[in-house]
């Protein structure tokens, strides 16, 4: 029980020993500090003492005369955050705190785009976050614009401003309704980053099919496939043609080639030939006098 | 023994301010920009591996190992944090941190899903010892602005900074 009371007296004593002593080394600390500036710290009292500025981004102690300034240089304390400072002196310490603010020049964006390839004319399909930094890669959390930038291989230019809120800036944007590589950009002022992304067809928008009979066989064959922009459907795309006689079916899969389609089925009078790819439905032949 | 007692006893001062208590937490639903929802799993992780950025971040600083950032951290986040316990190192300083309590607002989760920002109004302790001799404690109300990204398996700090209020 002595030992217990013994503890908490010593404990309480040497936890309020500090601030009894404080008045002999005081320090006068700006409010604030833009980060990478230069500032001092002017201290009063007499003889010598060590001065401690403590943050998660940045820790400085220097060994300083008492009653003179404390002159930190430019870039010395460069990292945006609350600071505590310490000023201990053999006869106390004094303790105070600022805060250091991102410089005002942007130096550089990050910046998140999203998707690099999408169909085109898709509404809303891009979209791109930005977070706006200074030159020691401080967020910079006070409001300003953003620009973004869609460019693509027409020449036409979508572009919409975005008000940063808290450093970070957001957009959607719809795709171009002509196919290839879009510039995608944000930009701050003088300062931009730039993605690509590339814009390609969509589903096919139509799906029109031919028939002609050769020997035994009935050669077909598709238009050229479009989607609803009039961009040519890429090669490789599946083409399904089905025939259907006497109560079975022919099924035949095959990919573009230059933009069509081709295949061969047997000739049967009356046979119901159709096609289809994608979700699109084309044209339906029935084979024979009425083909 | 006297001689014994008394380190007992600083030590026991030492600790009393920086105890285990863990700190207490309120998230805001707040205003959440952005076009993309945040369902309550997504929400529950980021508070979760927030927290817990800072439990690492505290051990980090304290016994200066900045490996102890390497699950928590990454990008500019991790880099800072390690320069400042290089500094730490250097200048023969450690520091204790103590988060008391949160009031957390997630604010944006950026359209294709890479990155959450949260705002974080917290109250925490610091202690700075210069050669394990403790020289000040210092309590703080800060506003932190913080972005997390996803990783394999949880979200990690990249962003972590202390703005004026």
């Amino acid at each position: 029980m002595r030992f217990r009371l013994w503890c908490l007296v010593g404990g309480v004593a040497f936890a309020t020993m500090p601030q009894a002593h404080a008045q002999s080394a005081s320090m006068n600390l700006p409010k604030q500090v833009e980060a990478g500036s230069a500032f001092s710290i002017q201290t009063s009292g007499s003889g010598k003492a060590a001065l401690f500025i403590v943050g998660f981004g940045q820790v400085l102690r220097r060994d300083i005369q008492l009653g003179e300034a404390a002159s930190f240089a430019a870039g010395d304390l460069h990292n945006a955050g609350h600071y505590f400072v310490a000023l201990v002196g053999a006869s106390g310490t004094d303790n105070g705190a600022f805060d250091v603010t991102p410089a005002a020049q942007v130096a550089s964006l990050s910046f998140l785009a999203k998707p690099s390839r999408l169909p085109v004319s898709l509404h809303d399909g891009i979209s791109g976050a930005v977070y706006v930094f200074d030159a020691y890669q401080n967020l910079i959390t006070k409001p300003m614009p953003v620009t973004f930038q869609l460019s693509g291989t027409s020449g036409a230019v979508e572009t919409r401003t975005a008000q940063a809120r808290e450093g970070r800036a957001w957009v959607q944007m719809d795709s171009a309704a002509k196919e290839g590589a879009a510039q995608f950009a944000a930009r701050v002022g003088d300062i931009s980053n730039t993605r690509i992304i590339q814009q390609v067809p969509g589903d096919p928008c139509s799906l029109r099919m031919s028939a002609r009979p050769s020997g035994q066989k009935i050669e077909l064959q598709t238009d050229p496939l479009r989607d609803c922009s009039g961009n040519a459907v890429p090669d490789g795309t599946i083409v399904t043609f089905t025939e259907a006689y006497d109560g079975r079916q022919t099924t035949v899969d095959v990919p573009l080639k230059r933009g069509i389609a081709q295949a061969e089925l047997p000739a049967y009078n009356g046979a119901k030939i159709s096609a289809a790819t994608g979700v699109v439905l084309g044209n339906e032949i029935r084979w024979g006098s009425n083909k | 023994m006297r001689k014994l007692t008394r380190v007992i006893c600083s030590v026991f001062a030492l600790t009393l301010p920086l105890g285990a208590s863990q700190p207490t937490v309120r998230v805001e639903p707040g205003d959440l920009q952005g076009p993309r929802a945040l369902n309550d799993q997504t929400r529950e992780g980021v508070v979760r591996d927030y927290l817990q950025a800072w439990q690492s971040v505290s051990a980090a600083l304290q016994q200066n190992r900045p490996e102890l950032l390497d699950r928590d951290f990454v990008g500019t986040a991790k880099d800072k944090l390690t320069d400042t316990i290089h500094d730490q190192v250097t200048t023969g300083i450690s520091t204790r941190y103590l988060d008391r309590s949160h009031d957390l607002q997630i604010v944006f989760y950026s359209p294709e899903g890479l990155s959450v920002q949260l705002v974080d109004n917290v109250e925490y302790e610091v202690q700075v010892l210069d050669h394990g001799k403790l020289q000040t404690t210092q309590t703080a109300h800060a506003r932190y602005v913080v972005v997390m990204t996803p990783a394999e398996v949880r979200w990690r700090v990249r962003l972590f900074q202390g703005v004026s209020e």
